[in-house]
């Protein structure tokens, strides 16, 4: 049999990618996701610009990852520095921080994948079929906006968090409303674990290896050490020995390989490596859900993305109770000695690890800047799991093949503008 | 046009991040009535229909290739009104931070060998390769700003954009000027429409928006050299987001 799968721009992920798949005398001849995306050269663009200047020019590498590149940013620039942050710094960074993963997640579950699930084109007619739905969704997306706002000032290029600190500092009045806020969403968390409990998860299961941060007492956004379900954890300053970055023809972002060769970074990794940190309501949902570590199924991203939500609404509710009770105070910045230095600074963002390296000169300056983004991880992985899935689609109707795979590529909820964030290896 | 009274709309992307556009959905939570008034016919990041027939077309991105200016062509031809969607297709953006080193070199360092495949030129707003009949401003679009253009655009009106500086809307707010905090800023000859956000959470204003018509460019600088800026501190300010526009002297945007 002969089939040709060429999906040009894939709808309802971020960035531009196609799927080119080739099946000739039945057998795999092609299998690939090309990312067209114009190259951004954001890491040549960094030097010559001041330390001080790189989150704010970083989270413009993307809109949906905004904060989570501003703060790894900031990270790699007082890792770099030896710049200590104050526990209060740490507390809203994290508090902000979470308000982009429910965005992202809400984002990604409700207006890019559920559609599918529910057999339209996008979030649009069910704004007429299931108003409901819609507007829950668009309830928690601006609760999680509101949040980044109120310490911030916004979520897409965030203004207020500076190296060492914050130029803003929110009211105990924002907080508290916010906290009520999220303790009123705890219906649509739920109602949010049914609707996942309920969706027709394809089945398809691929044993690959899943990398993420790790921290011993919280689950895993910022900081920490390198860990992969097949071993070793690694300090986050070895994370070349993990990456292993290597470029493509067919792609402007590079790909990665570690132990086997791919693996796998997001939502799914973070729940397989760090199940035990999780707070015990996302654990319920997990059960909900009736996931549990380790899972294979690519398309349960989706899903470890559902208890992420449930985990963050309550982490955030515990954040903010931590802030209130010491309450807050208008701090300067921790002090910055220049001096010639490189540093590492990752998170986890909502697509998955994400590494920032600068060196910055004694001037202040960067000199060099690597940046490795959680979907250039997850190409590999994904036209991996392409391989395996064509051969148990391919005597399907071609719009219905066309539409397993565009579900796979959706699955890992691909954040493509930036993955061309190719990076430099050396600075000097 | 439609046959439902609804005027068809769509969304493109060029090289940004998207955030614009996610912005206008976000614009959704407070103003989901947008969705009846409008029939969004291409919108790529959120709907898999693809429909040719548009009326209105909202730009988000730089034009950043010389392969994408016939899409950009295609765009026009078939649009009644182009709209560019933020600061990367209103003037260029981060973007045009690649020109300040020699384009061969910015290759080089990102893709070494390999250069050649992959395609690029100096970044440009995308009315340098179409005409372009309004801009949205902002890196990223204000939402309350994008549903009062929307309303205009129904209506058959100019989109309502200031033409006076932020410092405008930092009084109206009762800041302290940033240049009373021992900080400076843009925001005399930067254009309002933001509410100030910036200035507001504790950061200089670098012209995200553009500049007001017939900007003090030169009092500008004077201010800034006054209050300690260098040379080269003040061409950072200003190339933050308007490199295209301090390069090809254009600072009537």
């Amino acid at each position: 049999m002969d089939k040709r799968i060429d999906v040009h721009h894939v709808t309802r992920v971020e960035g531009h990618g196609n799927i080119v798949v080739e099946v000739s005398n039945g057998l795999l001849k092609e299998c690939r996701f090309d990312v067209v995306e114009t190259p951004r050269f954001f890491e040549a663009m960094l030097r010559g610009r001041s330390y001080q200047e790189a989150s704010h020019i970083t989270s413009r590498i993307c809109g949906i990852c905004a904060t989570g590149h501003a703060t790894a940013s900031l990270r790699a620039s007082e890792n770099a520095l030896g710049v200590e942050l104050s526990r209060q710094t740490q507390l809203l960074r994290k508090l902000t921080f979470h308000g982009e993963i429910l965005d992202s997640h809400v984002l990604h579950v409700y207006m890019l994948v559920a559609p599918d699930f529910l057999g339209v084109g996008s979030v649009i007619p069910l704004a007429s079929s299931n108003p409901e739905v819609v507007l829950r969704a668009l309830h928690m997306k601006k609760l999680a906006g509101d949040l980044c706002a109120v310490v911030t000032g916004r979520h897409t290029h965030p203004i207020a968090m500076t190296v060492g600190g914050f130029s803003h500092f929110p009211t105990a009045d924002e907080l508290k409303a916010l906290r009520q806020r999220l303790v009123d969403c705890r219906i649509d968390v739920d109602a949010t674990v049914d609707l996942g409990a309920t969706l027709p998860w394809p089945n398809f299961e691929r044993d690959t290896e899943y990398i993420s941060l790790h921290k011993p007492d919280e689950y895993a956004f910022i900081d920490g050490e390198i860990m992969s379900s097949d071993g070793p954890t690694l300090p986050a300053e070895r994370y070349k020995e993990v990456t292993n970055e290597f470029l493509v023809p067919h792609s402007s972002a590079k790909h990665t390989r570690h132990r086997r060769e791919s693996y796998m970074v997001g939502a799914l990794a973070r729940f397989n490596n760090n199940f035990e940190q999780l707070h015990p309501r996302a654990k319920q949902a997990a059960e909900k859900l009736g996931i549990k570590p380790k899972v294979t199924n690519t398309y349960l991203n989706s899903a470890a993305q559902v208890v992420e939500i449930v985990h963050c609404v309550e982490d955030a509710i515990q954040i903010i109770d931590q802030l209130l009770e010491v309450g807050i105070h208008h701090e300067e910045p921790s002090p910055v000695t220049l001096k010639e230095c490189n540093g590492v600074g990752v998170c986890e963002v909502p697509r998955g690890m994400l590494i920032h390296h600068y060196w910055i000169g004694a001037d202040g300056k960067l000199t060099g800047a690597n940046c490795i983004i959680p979907t250039n991880q997850n190409i590999a992985n994904l036209e991996s799991d392409m391989k395996a899935l064509v051969p148990t689609i391919m005597h399907k109707e071609h719009k219905e093949m066309q539409l397993d795979l565009e579900m796979l590529v959706r699955a890992y909820d691909p954040c493509i503008s930036c993955s061309v964030h190719v990076l430099k290896l050396e600075s000097k | 046009m439609s046959t439902n009274g609804k005027p068809k709309i769509a969304f493109f992307d060029f090289t940004s991040c998207e955030g614009c556009q996610l912005t206008v959905l976000d614009s959704l939570q407070t103003h989901p009535e947008l969705l009846q008034v409008v029939e969004i016919v291409q919108f790529r990041e959120a709907m898999s229909e693809k429909g040719e027939d548009y009326l209105v077309a909202f730009i988000e991105g730089s034009c950043t290739r010389q392969s994408d200016e016939a899409r950009l062509q295609k765009i026009r031809e078939q649009a009644a009104l182009v709209v560019a969607l933020g600061t990367c297709a209103h003037l260029g953006g981060v973007n045009t931070l690649k020109a300040l080193h020699p384009l061969e070199d910015v290759r080089r360092y990102v893709y070494g060998d390999l250069a050649s495949h992959y395609e690029t030129y100096d970044a440009r707003p995308i009315d340098a390769v179409i005409k372009v009949d309004f801009a949205i401003p902002g890196c990223p679009i204000d939402r309350d700003e994008f549903v009062a253009c929307v309303k205009a655009l129904l209506l058959g009106k100019k989109p309502p954009i200031p033409d006076y500086p932020v410092c405008v809307e930092c009084k109206l707010k009762e800041n302290t000027c940033l240049y009373k905090l021992g900080m400076t800023c843009l925001g005399p000859i930067s254009r309002a429409g933001c509410k100030a956000i910036c200035p507001s959470y504790g950061q200089s204003c670098e012209a995200c928006r553009g500049y007001i018509t017939n900007p003090n460019d030169s009092s500008m600088r004077n201010v800034l050299a006054e209050h300690g800026l260098t040379m080269e501190d003040i061409e950072s300010m200003y190339t933050m987001f308007t490199t295209y526009q301090v390069q090809q002297k254009l600072m009537q945007k």
